[in-house]
């Protein structure tokens, strides 16, 4: 299958380590693997904050960019999501772009629901000794039911516990624009997270989404406590070794 | 209800940094949801409920005009009086004028938020009647003189502490020695405190879960009896509620009924669900001479046909409030007005205007938590994000945010400029951080790093990276 | 307020973008309101047979803190309601509903319980009403206001005693309806139907749950096992077609 990453714009900016975790294990499911130069972000930031215009305008490029492909995999629910479920919806009255919306849609997918549910993966080659605990983001659980997928590779982690997170379905807090517009509301959300986390006795904390990891990491940072935030992708890529974690000095 | 949306921000602080607040919000959060999940695994059918009361609502609310003459038309046959109000003023007049042509003196009422939105409290008392709530959480606000925070348990937002002091601020008649620690202690006063006025009243105003067309009934759900006494004992039963509470038959409010009660507390069933038809006859015992219905619409007709039409659906059930982070984080008076979290977001600004209650659908991070535990499937988050459109087009929100998602979202549809603005970023960024590996302060993200370190970029973007892998 | 009417149904209206609906929609739909059809019933009750809807029945009710007891016949009711007001401490007084349906009930075999008939008032401490029909998907009870039945009984009271009939537990609320449909001659509804499950409650200080808030705070229910001595649904469809 000849798959194309969609990079997201976080994880180009923060943490390329994602990225590159994300062709290391759909390469070994058998994809061939290309990164449209032409992609930038998937416009959700326009498209919550209303402006559709510019939400539109994103994702025709979204459209052009990634057309041809088989797949197109997101290691982010948030991302995957809005192409699956809103890209639709931004064009429900358009009867020119919504054939391509729902094109696109249909073969776009959040990056452990792909290799589990469409590779069928079962396992992967990692290990990595450590107490993990798993933070569900709010996007790809609602929107596009990721659950169980995440789990059942990280089951096949050599030397993996999971433990998990009561409230492990509530909100960190991240909410692109939300933590910034509302700081104080967002810092009660994530203080609440770390403190679930913290209560677990984990020794590191997982999520499929850069957006609440660096949330979450930064709040765990500053309550001074010494757990680690990983993306699941540089988990089940076998990462840990060579990459620090989330906020970790390199 | 006058309405203090526009101070959202403020008032969230203030809900933030109340101790109290803050452990009754703690119990609330934790114990809502889990009981609703137990009630909902209990029946396997529930799923499938669900999307038959949407739909029952949805066609309902297609054909709204002829259901309510239906109804109507049943009410009269029956005896009763229907009063079509459009306005809140218009609301609390037709109520006084029926409080005045029977000599009312007290009003019993059992707990309406329509009523919240006529302030009809308050304009009886300017009017020389007494109104007394008998709802036990209602009770303790109208002493408190405060309004409700939540739409089912609406004097959530307290600690017992806090109910108790009220009591004995209020029942100086009692033993001021008495005990008043636990809430049984407290309820037990209630009930004793407010018996006499149960008893003594001219008027009972109850509001309505739900309107029959096909028997031209109203349906209250309750827990506390208080509804029912307020409805039977005396002379006049006045029924607040508005347009969009009609459904067609009794089967289609059995439905509804069956998602009520395990979506707002966890029960398979309310205490007391109670069909009221039309004043007593002529052989009963008990129950009320008039039978007045005010059927409001406040801004619900304005819905139909538009975005915000799914709204209508609402049975007020509270589950959304009990499963909205934001809302377990600054609780209902933070919302402003009448209705607080996810379907206060969404109806408050459809009811009193964007303007004044902007915050409301952008205090969201969009979890979706509460469109999947809403029994009719309102799509809130969707709504919300209507309203940040509606917002957008009017250039409502401030500046710097207008200007920030400008610029963004230029650059952002120009690839080779975002990827070279994302390389400088990340080398600055990165180079900076990689010490740390993370910032405690950053210029421009004081937002971020007031509370929490903002964890470094790595140092290239990753296209910079697969570009030089892929040369 | 006719003012008001057309107003708000011309919003109505407007909003759906049409006039009122044409004749055959409206006719449609008073035919839709007329078959009431029933929607999806949970398989719960449902799917028992009668024996195993009474026991659901008594098992819900127990799970809201209501008390059941059995007894075989109306003869013995008076001991029952006589052993529970001792057993709870209570004065052996109540007010009972004036319902032919259990004018049966020997309440001269307990000379000591002091019995009055009709509706409750502010003293009243104990209530004993029959009910139209016991539901057994939530353990709820339907009782339904009449001159023989005022609803104060079911309110005022501390407690509230309730007489079954084994007949009388149905599966869900639909069959509860149907009954009362066809129960009545004239097709009007009661002033009242109370659907009650369980004494009254709150949970408004601190999510504790207290019982009695304001109404009742002990609902005790006697299941008589022999249904038929005290009449059927035929007998009340006579009665209430005499009483119009």
């Amino acid at each position: 299958m000849r798959v194309a990453l969609f990079v997201t714009c976080l994880v180009d900016l923060f943490r390329p380590t994602i990225g590159f975790a994300s062709v290391k294990l759909l390469e070994e499911a058998g994809c061939t693997v290309e990164v449209p130069r032409a992609q930038t972000c998937c416009g959700q930031p326009a498209y919550n904050s209303g402006d559709r215009a510019d939400a539109k305008a994103i994702a025709l490029q979204v459209f052009d960019g990634f057309a041809g492909y088989d797949h197109v995999i997101a290691p982010s629910g948030s991302c995957a999501g809005m192409i699956r479920v809103h890209y639709p919806e931004l064009f429900a009255d358009d009867p020119v772009n919504l054939p391509r919306a729902q094109e696109l849609a249909r073969r776009t997918w959040e990056l452990t629901s792909f290799l589990v549910d469409i590779c069928r993966m079962e396992k992967v080659a990692a290990h990595w000794e450590r107490e993990v605990t798993y933070h569900d983001a709010c996007s790809g659980l609602r929107e596009l039911g990721v659950k169980l997928q995440p789990r059942r590779l990280l089951a096949s982690v050599a030397g993996l516990r999971l433990k998990e997170l009561p409230g492990a379905e509530v909100c960190c807090g991240f909410g692109g624009t939300f933590c910034i517009k509302y700081p104080e509301i967002s810092d009660k959300m994530v203080t609440d997270k770390e403190a679930d986390i913290a209560a677990t006795g984990a020794a590191a904390v997982l999520a499929g989404d850069l957006g609440c990891l660096l949330n979450i990491a930064g709040k765990l940072y500053r309550q001074g406590r010494r757990i680690e935030a990983r993306h699941v992708a540089e988990v089940l890529a076998g990462l840990t070794e060579k990459v620090p974690p989330i906020g970790a000095p390199r | 209800m006058l309405a203090t949306s526009r101070d959202f921000e403020a008032n969230a602080r203030a809900g933030l940094a109340n101790d109290n607040l803050q452990r009754a919000l703690g119990l609330a959060r934790s114990g809502f949801p889990l009981r609703r999940q137990l009630a909902v695994e209990r029946l396997p059918e529930f799923d499938r409920l669900r999307e038959i009361g949407r739909s029952i609502k949805d066609h309902t609310l297609e054909h709204l005009d002829f259901y309510l003459e239906l109804y109507e038309s049943k009410v009269v046959a029956s005896g009763g009086k229907v009063h079509w109000v459009r306005t809140p003023e218009e609301a609390c007049a037709a109520v006084l004028q029926i409080c005045r042509s029977v000599g009312a003196k007290i009003v019993t009422k059992g707990k309406s938020m329509v009523a919240e939105e006529m302030g009809l409290n308050e304009f009886l008392e300017a009017n020389g009647i007494n109104p007394v709530e008998t709802d036990l959480g209602e009770y303790i606000i109208q002493l408190r003189r405060e309004p409700p925070s939540h739409i089912i348990a609406p004097a959530i937002h307290l600690m017992k502490e806090q109910v108790a002091e009220t009591f004995r601020t209020a029942h100086r008649s009692l033993d001021s020695e008495r005990s008043l620690i636990e809430p049984r202690q407290m309820c037990d006063e209630a009930r004793e405190v407010l018996r006499p006025r149960f008893l003594s009243a001219d008027v009972g105003i109850t509001g309505a879960n739900f309107l029959v067309a096909e028997t031209g009934s109203s349906i209250i759900v309750t827990n506390e009896g208080n509804g029912d006494l307020t409805q039977t004992l005396p002379r006049v039963h006045i029924v607040v509620t508005s347009i969009e509470k009609v459904v067609p038959t009794l089967e289609d409010a059995a439905t509804l009924l069956r998602l009520l009660a395990r979506s707002a507390t966890g029960q398979e069933f309310s205490s007391y669900t109670t069909i009221s038809t039309a004043p007593r006859r002529p052989a009963d015992l008990d129950g009320p001479e008039q039978y007045h219905v005010v059927l409001l619409d406040n801004g619900r007709s304005a819905l139909l046909g538009t975005d915000f039409q799914d709204m209508l659906r609402c049975i007020r059930c509270a589950a959304c409030l009990n499963h909205c982070p934001v809302y377990a984080a600054v609780g209902g008076h933070a919302y402003g007005w009448v209705y607080p979290g996810p379907m206060g977001a969404v109806l408050t600004p459809s009811l009193i205007g964007i303007e004044e209650t902007g915050h409301l659908p952008n205090a969201s991070t969009f979890c979706g938590r509460c469109e999947s535990v809403c029994p009719v499937k309102i799509p809130l988050p969707k709504m919300m994000r209507h309203w940040r459109e509606r917002e957008h087009a009017k250039k409502l929100s401030p500046p710097v945010y207008r200007t920030g998602l400008f610029l963004w979202a230029r650059v952002a549809r120009r690839p080779a400029l975002y990827h070279a603005l994302a390389e400088v970023a990340s080398r600055v960024l990165g180079w900076t951080g990689q010490y740390r590996g993370r910032f405690r302060s950053l210029p421009l993200a004081t937002g971020w790093t007031a509370v929490r370190d903002m964890p470094a970029p790595e140092g290239r973007s990753f296209h910079s990276l697969w570009a030089k892998r892929h040369k | 307020m006719s003012d008001g009417r057309e107003r708000i149904l011309g919003a109505i209206r407007k909003s759906l973008k049409r006039g009122p609906l044409d004749s055959n929609t409206a006719a449609q739909l008073r035919g839709r309101v007329a078959a009431h059809q029933r929607n999806l019933i949970p398989a719960r009750a449902m799917a028992l047979d009668h024996a195993g809807q009474v026991d659901l029945f008594i098992t819900m009710a127990g799970e809201v803190q209501a008390t059941v007891a059995r007894v075989g016949s109306l003869a013995a009711v008076p001991e029952a309601v006589a052993d529970y007001l001792a057993a709870e401490n209570l004065t052996a007084e109540l007010v009972v509903a004036p319902d032919p349906n259990i004018d049966a009930i020997p309440w001269e075999a307990r000379p000591l319980l002091r019995i009055r008939r009709g509706r409750a008032e502010g003293a009243d401490k104990v209530s004993l009403t029959p009910c139209h029909a016991a539901i057994a998907e939530t353990g709820t009870l339907m009782l339904i206001s009449g001159r023989e039945t005022p609803t104060t009984l079911n309110f005022l009271p501390d407690t509230h005693i309730v007489v079954v009939r084994r007949d009388q537990v149905v599966a869900s609320y639909e069959d509860a309806l149907d009954r009362l449909r066809a129960d009545r001659a004239s097709d009007k509804l009661p002033r009242v139907i109370n659907f009650i499950t369980g004494p009254s409650r709150t949970a408004d200080i601190e999510q504790h749950i207290e019982l009695g808030a304001h109404g009742p705070r002990c609902l005790h229910i006697v299941l008589v096992e022999d249904g038929g001595a005290i009449g059927s649904a035929e007998d009340d469809e006579q009665r209430n077609a005499a009483a119009q």
